[in-house]
């Protein structure tokens, strides 16, 4: 982990020392433990800010919409998917963009931490295979690849797929993950069931559009949510008014999703938000053989027509 | 489609259909296996709203 943290810095240091870049995007500490903030640095002597760990699961490629400055961009698997996404989508020019690829090994899962030792946690450090939990007059050390975040566990695209230079040495990637098990589960349920789990799952949803907000794909200017005329969407806490939200939201993400996490990650009450995207990620590998931001040379199935394509629910 | 019926939607209230203008018996057709299989559903109880009740 540190190896890739000093690399980070070296990368930095040097492309904001020649001037190759405006900025630099990456992580620094913050305030709580476990929870890495997004920082864009733009002197030379701020470079040691920089850090890299699993706590880094927010995805950046969130920060470069719109850009037109030269900007260096720390990059996972699942971030550097979702800058293929932008470039595609023509909200980054590639040639504006230095790709600092990190190979990741899964990102932790603050919740599963935080409800095992309570928020009195003073600090966690990670040494790439283990983390060290400290509380108050007390140490734990715990595996990491126990406490992964649900999608990083399931991952497959550890490695970033576009880069300029890499932070370290890639990884292997996992073989055998069963991605869609949980929405296999839910599949195999009755229509009632699948309501009654749904509406479970987003009772405690409070609309303050985290998920949206961390998400790289929701960049639209006016969120459909947000808009008036017309109102797409009640704006109220009505249970029906939430489930519209949520599956709206999903679908502009359908063929765009990398299953970051990121909305999982910043929803303040844990809700399973990839419940959603999930699904739409298994029909888009399902149907059009699609994975999200695997490569720039091929436009997503749903911008394109093809003679073959599934149309069997049209009667 | 998918996304509707995997979150509780019951399959046949949501159906899709191309028909062109001069299809005047694909549209008869069209609606009356819709109305069938809908009415054999019985009512939507579940993704509807209510209306907001003013005392």
């Amino acid at each position: 982990m540190s190896g890739y943290q000093d690399k980070i810095k070296e990368v930095a240091l040097r492309l904001l020392k020649d001037g190759s870049v405006d900025m630099v995007i990456g992580f620094r500490k913050g305030t709580l433990p476990m929870m890495n903030e997004p920082c864009f640095i733009r002197r030379p002597e701020d470079v040691h800010q920089l850090v890299w760990d699993s706590n880094c699961g927010i995805n950046l490629a969130n920060y470069l919409t719109d850009r037109k400055e030269k900007i260096a961009v720390v990059a996972k698997g699942c971030d550097s998917r979702n800058i293929v996404t932008h470039i595609i989508e023509n909200k980054i020019k590639r040639e504006n963009l230095h790709i600092i690829g990190v190979p990741c090994q899964g990102m932790v899962d603050k919740r599963r931490i935080i409800s095992e030792f309570g928020d009195t946690l003073l600090d966690v450090a990670d040494d790439g295979e283990n983390l060290k939990i400290k509380i108050h007059g007390s140490e734990k050390s715990l595996k990491k690849t126990d406490v992964l975040q649900s999608n990083c566990a399931a991952c497959i695209h550890r490695n970033p797929v576009l880069f300029d230079e890499l932070a370290g040495e890639l990884v292997p990637e996992q073989a055998g993950v069963d991605r869609y098990a949980e929405v296999n589960r839910v599949e195999a349920m009755s229509p009632q069931e699948k309501w009654q789990y749904f509406e479970d799952l987003l009772s405690p949803c409070i609309r303050c559009y985290a998920c949206r907000n961390a998400c790289p794909l929701c960049y639209c200017p006016t969120c459909f949510v947000d808009e008036s005329r017309p109102q797409w969407v009640g704006k109220s806490q009505d249970p029906i008014d939430i489930r519209t939200f949520h599956f709206l939201r999903a679908y502009h993400c359908a063929g765009r999703c990398t299953d970051c996490g990121a909305c999982e990650r910043a929803c303040p009450v844990g809700i399973k938000v990839r419940q959603f995207t999930s699904k739409l990620n298994k029909d888009a590998f399902e149907m059009f053989g699609w994975e999200a931001g695997m490569t720039l040379d091929e436009r997503p199935p749903l911008d394109t027509y093809k003679p073959n394509d599934p149309n069997d629910f049209i009667k | 489609m998918n996304l509707m019926e995997h979150m509780g939607i019951e399959p046949g209230r949501l159906q899709f259909s191309w028909i062109s203008s001069a299809e005047s018996t694909k549209f008869v057709d069209v609606v009356k296996t819709v109305t069938a299989s809908v009415k054999a559903l019985g009512p939507n109880t579940t993704y509807n709203k209510q209306a907001v009740k003013v005392a």
